[in-house]
């Protein structure tokens, strides 16, 4: 039923991947076998034989039910490709991407539905997986392709072009750790590179190097999609979506929420990151890093009416206000952080901080509280910003979660003169200023205070 | 290496071609051991004469206090020749073992990121440890000579016991490694085992000297069947083979092995979950 074209190269059909959190054990998902022995000897048995990921499942309650939670990272996701498609996957941090590009490169396995594949995978999850610091760059070269999977006659038939790629010459017989991290993205994506696979599928890793390496592998990978390979390609890098794949498909909480030409669904995404509320969740975040004793809900940014906000206009003024959590009685010396990091660029801009912005000593008992920054006019010019949020005990982290969500500042007036520079050619952020024209006796230097 | 071949995943079915799939991955087995053994002693001072080291003081140290101190019989053998042919198989268990236990949480960057048999890795460190075990075979050699002592033919029976001690490390150090991803309580329960092992195992005695009625239990530890065959090989008459005791050790070697593969199986497709 999967063939009626002949062309189908990959079919999911209701793919699901469940995860078991478990609260107690902290971060690891591994556990200590103290634990296990101390909770029942009697499930021990059938612990060691079956893998926790399918363990709700049984009707017997496992020993860490209280304290265990389903999470679904993706659920019910179908969609065919076809050879020689270039499609794009896009979503926000935690929607399922990499549970899917996992899944289909077969290093995890599904808890729900199928998957089909004809042809030779190739995945790159990350460039230079298996780079040994210790080995030259020769050895490097061919452990990296052996752990690709291309066999070592291949790599030797490949290998100057390699070399070439990387520009890296020189330092063929020098140990990688003594590469600048330039050199080394640049060789581990060299090899990446120079794979032919089928059907190639790639995650997010054109985010290294400098610019123009980028745009150099940019067009090594268009090349490999003219070649008429299929290509399923991941990235928060919308532009490199649109010029490389001429289709795209958008998850959102694990689920496939549009699939189609990549302009209509990269806009459907922008629509998406930008309404009011579901971006602005933060309890269910699972790539947060801290203790038990406090986590946050959410944020929101609201108006000097209250009023949600989607955007801040540049030069208006706005209230960032995060939720919180606190579980233990009390905690003392609270400060609370939002970076903003420049979208475009990846440049850290700005922290607004409660220990900069205020000589108060925050305490927090048992609840859920709020905290807000107020930002009198909003200075950074219109742009897209991404959110790391931190809350810390004097230096402990209490919970921290990095690329939480995004902000935008929109196009809005900052100065008083109402007057701005065009769209295309703003500065990184405005300034209030007054200013004067007169005699040097006359100048007004008083507001200088 | 094009195939047309249709792949297809879905829940708690393993990969369909798993043998398969090993034979393609052949290359990368090579070199995760090749990689293994070129990184060993990179920045160390004195290099490989680290795997020569090790063995050689044991032998001193037990034909020191077994030997010359608690004066244990060592059938008309000299007493450093009998310990080191045992050594020889017990090292290289031994090496396995702690090798192959840490050997998926080593590689923990490889199993979230890239597909391959899993079980390429345990058995790649049990390769690397082949190699401290072929110096060590080499210094055997020159510990033969030096003593003048010459093996009779039996010595070509050799390879039959090596696959056995083979087994014996590779299916334990399935056991291990899969365990160790899930609990991580067994990085320490290996050193332990390890240490335990060598005073269990008949490395510095001849198992001769284990009471006749305990004898056959004695042959629990799949250790001894491999140590008793390794000597019986290299020294001849002096050490027979207890045969119901070897069969034991080899039927209990075989049901590691077996369940090793069985449980390693088990457990692989939640590696990339939970390592």
């Amino acid at each position: 039923m999967w063939s009626n074209r002949m062309s189908t190269v990959i079919t999911v059909e209701n793919l699901g991947k469940k995860y078991l959190l478990q609260h107690q054990s902290g971060q690891q998902p591994y556990v200590a076998l103290r634990d296990v022995i101390a909770d029942t000897c009697r499930t021990f048995g059938r612990k060691l034989v079956s893998p926790f990921v399918r363990h709700s499942q049984s009707p017997v309650s496992s020993p860490q039910s209280p304290t265990s939670e389903e999470f679904w990272a993706l659920k019910d996701v179908s969609f065919e490709v076809k050879q020689g498609d270039r499609i794009g996957i896009i979503g926000r941090n935690g929607a399922g991407k990499s549970t899917l590009l996992k899944i289909l490169s077969r290093i995890t396995e599904p808890t729900t539905g199928s998957v089909r594949i004809k042809g030779r995978v190739a995945s790159l999850l990350e460039v230079g997986t298996g780079f040994h610091p210790e080995l030259t760059g020769r050895e490097n070269i061919y452990l990296n392709g052996a752990i690709l999977g291309m066999s070592r006659a291949e790599i030797r038939k490949k290998f100057d072009e390699i070399v070439d790629f990387a520009e890296i010459e020189k330092f063929l017989d020098t140990p990688v750790k003594r590469y600048s991290s330039g050199m080394y993205v640049r060789l581990a994506f060299a090899v990446a590179a120079h794979l032919e696979p089928e059907i190639l599928v790639v995650d997010e890793v054109l985010a290294v190097g400098d610019a123009k390496f980028q745009k150099k592998c940019l067009a090594k990978m268009e090349a490999v999609g003219k070649e008429g390979r299929t290509v399923l390609f991941v990235s928060h890098n919308m532009a490199a979506i649109q010029s490389l794949c001429p289709r795209a498909c958008l998850l959102e909480s694990g689920r496939l929420i549009q699939i189609g030409a990549s302009d209509e669904v990269v806009s459907a995404y922008f629509g998406a990151v930008f309404s009011t509320s579901g971006d602005r969740e933060l309890s269910e975040r699972r790539d947060r890093v801290g203790g038990s004793s406090l986590r946050l809900i959410s944020f929101d940014v609201v108006d000097s009416d209250g009023e949600s906000m989607t955007d801040i206009p540049c030069g208006k003024r706005a209230s960032i206000e995060i939720k919180f959590q606190v579980f233990s009685n009390s905690i003392s010396n609270l400060r609370f952080g939002i970076s903003l990091i420049d979208k475009g660029n990846g440049r850290y801009v700005t922290e607004l901080n409660s220990y900069y912005g205020s000589k108060e000593i925050y305490s927090c008992e048992q609840g859920v509280h709020k905290f807000a920054f107020i930002v009198n006019r909003m200075p950074l010019a219109p742009g897209q910003y991404n959110l790391n949020f931190i809350v810390t005990s004097g230096l402990e982290v209490l919970d921290w979660i990095k690329d939480a969500s995004q902000l935008r500042v929109s196009d809005g007036l900052f100065y008083e003169s109402e007057q701005m520079p065009l769209p295309g050619s703003y500065p990184v952020f405005f300034t209030e200023f007054k200013c004067y024209l007169g005699e040097e006796e006359k100048l007004n230097r008083q507001d200088i205070s | 290496m094009i195939e047309k071949s249709e792949i297809i995943i879905r829940p708690g079915m393993g990969a369909l071609h798993y043998w398969r799939d090993i034979w393609h991955y052949r290359e990368l087995f090579f070199f995760l051991a090749w990689r293994d053994i070129l990184v060993r002693y990179k920045q160390t001072a004195i290099g490989i004469a680290w795997s020569v080291l090790r063995p050689l003081l044991t032998m001193v140290v037990f034909t020191i206090v077994f030997g010359k101190l608690a004066k244990l019989p060592s059938n008309g053998v000299p007493y450093p020749i009998m310990v080191y042919a045992a050594m020889l198989p017990w090292q290289f268990f031994a090496n396995s073992l702690s090798e192959s236990s840490n050997s998926l949480i080593d590689n923990s960057n490889l199993l979230t990121k890239v597909y391959f048999p899993r079980l390429i890795v345990p058995a790649g460190s049990v390769i690397v440890s082949m190699v401290d075990f072929l110096i060590s075979a080499v210094i055997l050699g020159g510990l033969m000579a030096w003593y003048r002592f010459v093996p009779g033919a039996r010595v070509l029976f050799l390879p039959a016991f090596f696959m056995m001690a083979f087994m014996a490390s590779f299916g334990a150090g399935l056991w291990l490694s899969a365990l160790n991803v899930k609990y991580r309580d067994f990085r320490y329960v290996v050193p332990f085992l390890v240490q335990f092992g060598l005073y269990i195992s008949p490395v510095g005695f001849s198992s001769a000297i284990v009471p006749e009625e305990w004898r056959f239990l004695y042959f629990l530890n799949p250790m001894v069947g491999v140590i008793d065959g390794f000597r019986w090989a290299l020294l001849g008459d002096a050490f027979p083979v207890n045969w119901p005791g070897f069969a034991l050790s080899s039927l209990l070697v075989a049901l590691i092995l077996a369940s090793g593969v069985f449980y390693f199986r088990r457990m692989e497709r939640s590696f990339a979950d939970v390592v």
